[in-house]
Parts: C-alpha cells; structure tokens; sequence
C-alpha cells in the first residue's frame, strides 16, 4: 500500500507525453515499474487461488484422460485417445447424456417460470411479505443433503406424498421406483431447493423497474399482459440470461440428490453426467475415463454457455 | 500484458509439475525395513465398524502391543461408512493417503488380492512366535490367497442366519419358529407363505433379505444358493443369471414380493430389529442389534430350498497396505492383532478362521446374546461345505451393470428370465474380460 500512496498516479507521465522518468525510485526500479509490481501484488491472491484450484485442476483432468490409472496397483499407463474411443463406444453414455437433456430442460422450464411467478406475486409491500419470501428462498440455505434426505422419506412407497394422496383416495405410484416419476421427484426436489435463488434475484430486478414507465403505459391503454410483454420482460432480460445460465449450469452438475434418492436407477433413467462420472472414477477405478468424461461435461457446459452469451444481443435489453 | 502471460503460464507449470511430481511421490513409502526409531511410527487401520464396544477392543489391543513395542507411538482406527467404504478406502488411495492396514469385503477381494494393493503375509505371520499358522482353516483363506501367499487374512466368517420374531408370530396366530422347524416347515416356500399370513394378519412385513433393499443384490445369494444357481460359473468367465435355476429362484422372490406379499416392496425399509418384520437374513454378526429390540426372538440356520441346505457365508480380510508408509510395522501389528490370544476376543463380534477356536465352547463364552446351543445349531454347523457371497475382480462395475439390469425385475409384471437374460447381456463383455 505504501508504495502506491507515495508514487505518482500511473498514467500520470503517459497524459503527458512524455516517456517514463529515470527513476529515482527504490533500488533502480522505475515507477511504472513499481507500479506494475504492486498491481501484480494485488491480483496474486486472485490469480494463484485460479491458478491452483482451477487451472492445475484442469491441466490433470486433461493429462488423466490420455491415461488408465489403475489406483489399487498404483500404475499409470499412458493409452493415447483409448478413453476418448471408450466414450465413443459406451453403450451406455447416449441414456447418460439424455438423462442429462431431461433433466436440465426439465429444471430450466420450470424454475425459472415459477421464480418469476413468485417474485411478481411477492413484488409488493403488504403484512406477511416479508414471511412468504423468507419461507420460499428458506430451501436455498438449508443444507442440501439434509433436504434429499427428507424428500427421501416422503417420496417411499408408503411415505408421506402418498399418505397425503391417501387421504383423497388416490393412490400414488412408487415414485423412486419407476424412470419418469423417479426423473419427475428428483427435478422436484431440484427446483425447490433453488427456485428461491432466483426469485430473490428476479425481485430485485422487478423492483429496479421504474414506476413510471407502467404508468406512461397505462396512460396509452396498455393493460396487465401486455405490460409484462413490453415493460416487465425487456427491462429484467438481463436478469432472465443471468439466471437461465446459472440454472443450466447448476443443473449440468446435479450430484447429491441422485447419489441420495436414485443412485442413478432405475435401470439408468436418472443416471445424469456427474454421477456416471463419478461412478466411473470413484466406484469402478476408471480414473482416466472419469477425467474423459469430466472434459465432456466442461465442453457442453462451454459451449452452452458462449451461445447463450452470443444469443444475448437478440433478445437482452440494455438501458445503457 | 505480454508479462502477465507469461507469469501466468510460469505459474500453471510450476504448479502442475508440483502436483504432478506429488501424485508420483505418493506411491511411495519410507518402509526402510529397518528396525524405527522409538515413538516413530504411527499405523492407522481403515474399518467399517463404528460400533464404541467393538472399537474398544481394538483399542485395548492396540495398548498392549503398544508396550511392547517402543517403535509405535500411535494406532488409530478409522471408522468409513459401511456404505461407501470401498470408494472411500480407494479414494484416499489415490490421494495419496492410503492407511496402514485395512478391513476388505469380500466382494472386493479379487481386486485388492490380485492389483498388488496389499502386502504378503505369510513369511510375517509364520515367523510370529506363537502364531500357530497351520491353525487357520484352509477352506477360509481361498479367496484370500495368491500364488500361496496369504494376502489378506479372513478374521471375519460370518454366516448367514435368519432371525425370527416370536412375539410377531404369536400375534399372527402362528407358531414360535422353533416350532415351525420342528413341524418341517423351514424351507423357503413355506417361509413366504408364513410371510404372507403375518402380512395380512398384522400389516408388518413378513420376510426381509437385510441389506439388499433392491439394490445390493449380492445379498440374494443367501436364497438362490439354495436353488442350486450361482451368478457366474466357478471360473467367472460365464455369465449363469439366465439359468433355469436362477429363473426359478428369482421367480420364487418376485412372487413372494408382489403376489403374497411375504417380502416388501421396493421403496419401503421395514427394519427387522425395530420390530416390523417376523424375519429376516442377515449375518450372525448383526445379533448385537438384538439388544434394542424389545421382543422374543431365535436365531436359526437359513431355510432349506430345492437343492436341499445352503450355507452361504460373508467374509472380511484384514490386509497391510503396500502402499502405507511403515508396511513392515503393519505387517507385525497384524500378526498381533490377530494372534491366538487376540482371535480369541475377537471371536465374540467376528467368527474366527481358526479350527481351535471354532467351537461352540469358545464362541459361547465370548457371545453372551447366543445360547451354547444356537451357537452349534446355527453358527459352527454353518460353516461346513459353506458357500461365500459372490465376488469377481471389478466387482463395483459388474455389481452396478447388475443392479441396473436387475432394476425392471422389481415392478409386479416383471418378465423374470427376460430380465435376467437382459442381466447376462450387459456383463458378459466384463466376465468374458
């Protein structure tokens, strides 16, 4: 901090062009130099936690997928492409990938319809505002093994969703028991958890619309659905792309409710991405071909990513 | 910018080459072979047990070899989930982080047994003074042992039993289960029948494999056995689910499930020691659990099917880990922990391998919950000619494959051999490998 405070601002001698003095500075060292140095000081923290926890990471998931690590004998054996060809010719990764498919388009479709539905009926002052927006955003800190393992109980055979339906004269089916009712419960559980999350940030972007646009509207004609078309929806686009990628994101590395409620089954219809990858790593010694299909996960979740980014200027509204 | 490029790439290869030269220095140890230095060895055993009684033993133990031996400064045991042991043990494995000695299940011997993972024992265990070696049943080492050289000695034989609950049975209006076997009705088919009426007369559940809970489908190998059916031909290169026995077995299951209701369904967890079922088939290990109960009970051996009587038997090694840091000192505290003294007081939790000490006389009189006579009757008499769970090397992907393939079985219109030929299909490529 100090050496900041007592040099020169940094563009100082730039604006006023003319090249950088012969510095008087500490040991020989210039200003912009020790500028550079202190500015460097600053982001270290940043770039050495990216650098450790991020990108070494990556670079080994990379270097162990040209590799067969056998961890109980403790041998690592180079095998070229082999585990990119394996990948190829798993007959079970295109119900993994759909599983995948299923799963995130059935989270987007519905969390972010319902988080904006809350937040439009919570976007008002009233007694009990307050209340139903810490109820609904509540799932959010809950800790999120403890909340599968609860949704486990009530979604048994003879837990407490059926003894609701019961008392109606329904009868409930088994609903970990069979693919789409087991895929149906864990996007459930899914999106309870997290819908808070963005109804939260959905109103704040709601409460960020100025008044007086609705009421210029108004003035015009302009009634309820068509306010929410032309108002509402472009001025909180930029928290819709927000929120779509975070969800899409989120949705691509679903673990703990699968390993808790599912493991996957039945058969392989809730077998989603991560799990599959850490089957492979983790339960069955395929190291290597878990890193292949870690590569995989980060490529879809890339690309995802950059075309919605891409996608922004066609339907994300700037004030600015 | 252009330094910060090259900072930046300066910094992810110093750091990949430092995580990458740690990886390889975590293979390996500092097994000098020598005799430590005193206090400087510290040996960590991995187990699944949690249980304080249990852990208070080998704790004793432990402090009595401790005296003896200057060398060792600490021994801990360290108690992984049941569940995901296997995983947990491998993952520390692969961080570098193996323990000294580990508990292994039988499942997953050929793999730790034939990768190199665990250090030979033989030499150590012979060279033990008072060891007695020759006393170790042979018929127990069989999946323990490779090219003659113990690998992981089997301290655990624990056979399966069948657990009853008279009081449910009483309530049901049906006799206790000592009477049911003395009237010849301990076989499978009358069980489920027996099953089916406490169902309907009491709403618990008649029948429980414990542990398989549609998934863990190993554990069925205590019903099957008795159909004569087997996963796998005895060399594991052929896959045998599609048999006309394994057929009529899973076909006896799947209509004791969904037509007499005898076993539950999936997605429900009746818990036998809570009381909510009249029987259940477990190993003669979980009788502690019987403590909490609260109602009469026996223990008897398991029923008879149409092969006649099959023992089945579960079985857990203790091995040192090559890969630990003080193999040799693991090595020595093994031969320790399971000497003729200390097999003696482990026998009370853990059947032991040893012929001298598989008696009734000597279980009995560490094994206060079992009378003399249900020792004999249940548990020695269980372990002539007794078959061991299933196990094959990947034993985690063909169990997976398995499970996956199994999973259609479990719905009340269920082609049964179809499933099971679908079963074959997906692990023949891993048996033929």
């Amino acid at each position: 901090m100090s050496i900041v405070s007592k040099s020169r601002p940094a563009g100082a001698d730039a604006l006023a062009g003319r090249p950088g003095p012969a510095s008087p500075g500490r040991r020989g060292l210039t200003l912009k130099r020790r500028d550079q140095i202190a500015g460097y000081l600053f982001i270290a923290p940043q770039v050495l936690g990216i650098v450790i926890f991020v990108l070494v990471p990556l670079a080994l998931v990379v270097y162990y997928s040209f590799q067969e690590w056998n961890v109980l004998s403790g041998s690592i054996e180079f095998v070229g492409a082999d585990n990119y060809t394996k990948l190829l010719n798993d007959p079970q990764i295109g119900q993994v990938l759909l599983a995948t498919a299923i799963f995130s388009v059935g989270i987007v479709c519905t969390n972010i319809p319902l988080a904006l539905l809350l937040a439009s009926l919570l976007n008002r002052s009233g007694r009990g505002i307050a209340f139903f927006r810490t109820v609904f955003f509540s799932p959010v800190v809950v800790s999120l093994v403890a909340w599968t393992l609860v949704w486990g109980f009530l979604l048994q055979d003879n837990g407490g969703i059926n003894g609701l339906l019961s008392v109606f004269g329904i009868h409930g089916p088994n609903w970990l028991q069979n693919g789409p009712t087991a895929m149906a419960s864990v996007i459930v559980v899914q999106l309870f958890k997290n819908v808070g999350l963005n109804m939260v940030l959905f109103l704040a972007a709601l409460q960020g619309v100025p008044r007086e646009l609705y009421e210029a509207a108004r003035v015009d004609g302009a009634t309820g659905p068509v306010l929410f078309r032309r108002i509402t929806l472009p001025l909180i686009s930029p928290t819709v792309l927000l929120t779509v990628i975070i969800t899409i994101v989120g949705s691509l590395q679903v673990f703990a409710q699968i390993a808790v409620l599912t493991q996957g089954g039945p058969g392989l219809s809730t077998n989603v991405l991560v799990y599959y990858l850490f089957q492979q790593a983790f339960d069955f010694h395929h190291f290597g071909y878990g890193s292949t299909l870690a590569i995989v996960l980060f490529v879809i979740v890339l690309v995802l990513t950059i075309v919605q980014w891409q996608l922004r200027k066609k339907w994300v509204f700037y004030e600015n | 910018m252009r330094t910060a490029k090259t900072l930046t790439g300066l910094a992810v290869l110093t750091a990949t080459a430092l995580a990458l030269t740690a990886c390889g220095a975590s293979g390996s140890n500092d097994d000098s072979g020598g005799d430590a230095a005193a206090g400087s060895v510290s040996l960590r055993m991995t187990t699944w047990t949690a249980d304080k009684t249990q852990l208070a033993l080998f704790n004793s133990i432990a402090d009595s070899y401790k005296k003896s031996h200057p060398e060792i400064k600490k021994i801990t045991f360290d108690s992984l989930p049941f569940e995901d042991y296997t995983t947990t043990l491998t993952t520390q494995i692969a961080g570098g982080d193996a323990p000294d000695l580990a508990w292994v299940l039988e499942q997953d011997a050929p793999d730790f047994v034939q990768s190199g993972a665990l250090a030979p024992l033989t030499d150590t265990l012979k060279a033990t003074k008072g060891y007695d070696y020759g006393d170790i049943k042979p018929d127990t080492t069989k999946l323990w042992k490779q090219d003659g050289q113990l690998i992981a000695y089997p301290f655990s034989t624990s056979p399966f039993v069948v657990f009853a609950n008279d009081d449910l049975l009483a309530k049901a209006g049906l006799p206790t289960s000592k009477e049911l076997k003395a009237q010849g009705k301990w076989n499978w088919k009358d069980l489920a029948e027996i099953g089916s009426t406490v169902n309907a007369k009491t709403g618990k559940a008649g029948m429980i494999i414990r542990d398989f809970d549609f998934s863990a489908w190993s554990n069925l190998a205590t019903v099957w056995d008795s159909w004569g059916a087997a996963p796998w031909s005895a060399d594991g290169s052929k896959c045998t689910f599609d048999s006309a026995k394994m057929t009529d077995a899973f076909t006896y299951l799947h209509d004791a499930i969904f037509t007499q209701k005898a076993m539950p369904g999936p997605g429900t967890k009746p818990d036998f020691f809570a009381g909510d079922s009249a029987f259940t088939v477990t190993q003669i290990s979980r009788a502690s659990l019987l403590a909490d109960g609260g109602f009469a009970w026996n223990v008897l051996p398991l029923p008879d099917g149409p092969d006649g009587h099959v023992s089945v038997v579960g079985q857990a090694g203790l091995g040192a880990m090559a890969k630990g840091k003080h193999v040799d000192e693991a090595k020595k505290f093994l031969a320790y922990f399971t000497n003729p003294t200390n097999s003696k007081k482990l026998a009370q939790f853990f059947p032991p391998p040893r012929t001298s000490q598989l008696n009734a006389a000597t279980l009995a009189a560490t094994n206060k919950q079992l009378s003399k006579e249900q020792i004999q009757d249940v548990v020695i008499s269980a372990f002539d000619g007794a078959v061991t769970k299933p196990s094959h090397t990947n034993s985690a992907e063909i169990a997976q494959k398995v499970k996956t393939a199994l999973d259609p079985m479990w719905k009340a219109d269920a082609d049964v051999h179809g499933v099971l030929t679908s079963v074959c299909s997906a692990i023949k490529p891993m048996l033929a490998g």
